[in-house]
């Protein structure tokens, strides 16, 4: 077993066994939920009606309910679309890219990351498809042989690129989440009383053994996975970044951006995981194996993608002045101090200002301002892809066509209603699956466990020989 | 004749790996180790051979990739060559540079798939299918060496009880089939 300096701060506080750790993770799914559970479930549920609601509404009126016009043809749509794409990153990137560099703090919350980036990635699959209008039309964007001639959907484009690497990256991210899922769930089945639990946590389970082969194949297909979500999770939001950068518009005609929207997929969605994360530890009791530690390490990492994100706006403001293209230009200094400047303004508040406070140690160890530079930055990521968007769009070539986006009641109900929607299912999740990896986390315990690190002269498995 | 199997189980993961070292020193042979995580080194102490699953992902991998390059030329070379920008699409390697992305994705989509269904089958881990496991503490915090007396002829039963109880077990379980 690989040992770990004394130094180094435990990830696993007090004093736990194997055992406890089963308990600590079971508890909350074996016993009634709290009468907060029900309270916040019913708001998340209705929310998430209301923009079902909308949606349909939409479906069958037409999209021109939505503000839209000639000039800006994409607004909180794809604006919502980015947003939720982008917090659909964290989790894979803790479970993959953390895996690969044997991070094994990700432990402790790469389960419920990876639930939270799975129901972000519905979300953001939702706007596309409701932006098609005839939602019951979707499945055209596949190549499928059909009756129009020979006509296939254009693979140069990169919107169709985007449908293959959202879906891929969905599919791949929920069979990750699911093979790391399947043991845990044999550990609920085993320890389920009441018949209805057992049945059907044994058919979730799949009939796991804990077989000494079925781990081994469990250890490399964990890796190989972690080896093939990592590219893919850069390659998803470089193509998202795609559909603006291959286009002539300016301000979206960027070759940075796949970085830069790389950077700031990673930093909002650091940023929702620590919303999660910190209200779940106190709900669920996990605070022994979620604590400071953990905040402070997710805290450096959206200071460092924030950081990324700031270079990125100000090397973009760079170069709209250097390339010497006045429309580029204009469009740069349309965004800071035209019509929309309030937008450009909170966006460069929250993404840039707000990370840089977390070079202070006492200030990113904090819980409470942790809890608010997470959604600070959450908003502030928000404006960011309406400014790219928004502001792109509604002043162009041509100023007799020059607009203005005002968002309907049907465009805020959609956005409402899909983190409604999330929200719907997180708590579903938190409720009925083991939100930390038990058995995993089981691995580390004597490695970084607070009571096996002090003790005076543990027992370290392979040190004997 | 009548088999017996044997589980023994442990309490600790380092004390099952002794264990299993001590029993395999005396030339027994483990046929199985339950456990609720996995135990690293065990593998080759049980004269388990590694998994070839990562051989079986590069292969559909490559189908992966093979599948999305013959599908993009018969799309968009073959059977109808697109004119986009006037950019020129008569050959495959004319437009090569836009069918990385959907290559990549492809390749990775096959992979992953690919390899998490053979890990199922290969597991026998599929909806609805009965658990193996002897005790459901196994799951929990208890680990179970599991010896048969078919595959361990030249010792007698009372000699197989002895060599376990020298390991440290907290329980033995023995099991005719």
């Amino acid at each position: 077993m690989h040992k770990e300096a004394a130094i180094r701060e435990p990830l696993i506080l007090g004093h736990k066994s194997y055992h406890d750790i089963t308990e600590d993770v079971c508890r909350p799914i074996e016993d009634k939920a709290p009468k907060m559970w029900y309270i916040l479930f019913g708001i998340a549920a209705i929310i998430g009606l209301y923009g079902v609601g909308c949606i349909l509404y939409l479906l069958g009126t037409g999209v021109g309910v939505w503000g839209l016009n000639k000039t800006i043809g994409w607004a909180w749509d794809i604006t919502n679309f980015v947003w939720w794409v982008g917090i659909g990153h964290a989790g894979t990137l803790i479970s993959a890219v953390l895996l690969l560099f044997r991070q094994k703090w990700r432990m402790a919350i790469n389960r419920s990351a990876e639930a939270m980036t799975i129901f972000a990635v519905f979300m953001a699959g939702l706007f596309p498809l409701i932006h098609m209008g005839r939602l019951w039309l979707g499945y055209w964007v596949l190549p499928l042989p059909n009756q129009f001639g020979s006509l296939w959907v254009n693979f140069n484009s990169p919107l169709l690129w985007d449908v293959f690497a959202i879906s891929t990256y969905l599919s791949v991210s929920l069979v990750f989440w699911y093979i790391g899922l399947i043991p845990d769930f044999a550990t609920i089945r085993d320890r389920a009383k009441k018949p209805v639990a057992k049945k059907m946590y044994s058919i979730l389970s799949f009939g796991w053994s804990g077989r000494a082969k079925q781990w081994n194949r469990f250890e490399l297909i964990s890796l190989v996975l972690a080896g093939l979500a990592t590219p893919l999770v850069f390659s998803v939001h470089s193509i998202v970044s795609f559909d603006f950068a291959t286009s002539v518009i300016p301000g979206w005609h960027t070759t940075i951006f796949p970085p830069y929207f790389v950077a700031g997929a990673v930093f909002s969605g650091f940023a929702m995981v620590q919303t999660l994360m910190l209200v779940m530890r106190k709900a669920m009791g996990l605070e022994a194996y979620i604590h400071t530690k953990h905040v402070e390490y997710m805290n450096i990492v959206i200071m460092v993608t924030g950081s990324i994100v700031g270079t990125a706006y100000i090397t973009e403001l760079f170069v709209s002045w250097y390339s010497g293209v006045e429309y580029e230009a204009y469009a740069f200094i349309n965004r800071a101090s035209g019509p929309y400047w309030w937008a450009y303004w909170s966006m460069m508040t929250c993404n840039v200002l707000s990370p840089q406070l977390m070079w202070i140690k006492k200030l990113r160890t904090s819980l409470i301002f942790t809890f608010i530079i997470s959604i600070v930055v959450n908003i502030g990521m928000w404006f960011e892809r309406y400014v790219i968007i928004v502001t792109s769009l509604h002043r162009d070539y041509l100023p007799s066509s020059w607009s203005m986006h005002f968002p309907t009641h049907i465009d805020i109900g959609v956005y409402v209603g899909t983190i409604g929607l999330f929200f719907v299912f997180f708590l579903l999740f938190a409720r009925f699956f083991p939100v930390l990896p038990l058995n995993e986390v089981k691995t580390i315990l004597k490695s970084s466990g607070e009571s096996y690190k002090n003790a005076p002269d543990a027992h370290h498995g392979d040190d004997k020989h | 004749m009548a088999e017996k199997v044997f589980y023994a189980m442990y309490d600790d993961d380092d004390i099952l790996k002794d264990g299993a070292k001590h029993l395999v020193s005396k030339g027994v042979k483990v046929s199985e180790v339950f456990s609720p995580f996995p135990i690293h080194g065990i593998d080759p102490i049980i004269g388990l051979k590694n998994t070839r699953l990562g051989i079986m992902a590069f292969i559909y991998g490559l189908t992966g990739l093979l599948l999305a390059t013959i599908g993009m030329r018969y799309f968009m070379v073959t059977d109808w060559p697109m004119n986009i920008g006037g950019k020129p699409n008569e050959t495959y390697i004319d437009n090569m540079l836009a069918f990385v992305p959907i290559t990549f994705e492809f390749t990775v989509l096959c992979a992953a798939h690919g390899m998490a269904i053979t890990y199922m089958l290969r597991n026998k881990t599929l909806p609805g299918m009965p658990a193996y496991n002897p005790d459901p503490r196994t799951t929990d915090d208890r680990f179970v060496i599991e010896i048969r007396t078919s595959e361990n002829s030249k010792f007698s039963v009372e000699e197989l009880n002895g060599i376990l109880k020298e390991t440290g077990i907290v329980e033995l379980d023995q099991k005719e089939i």
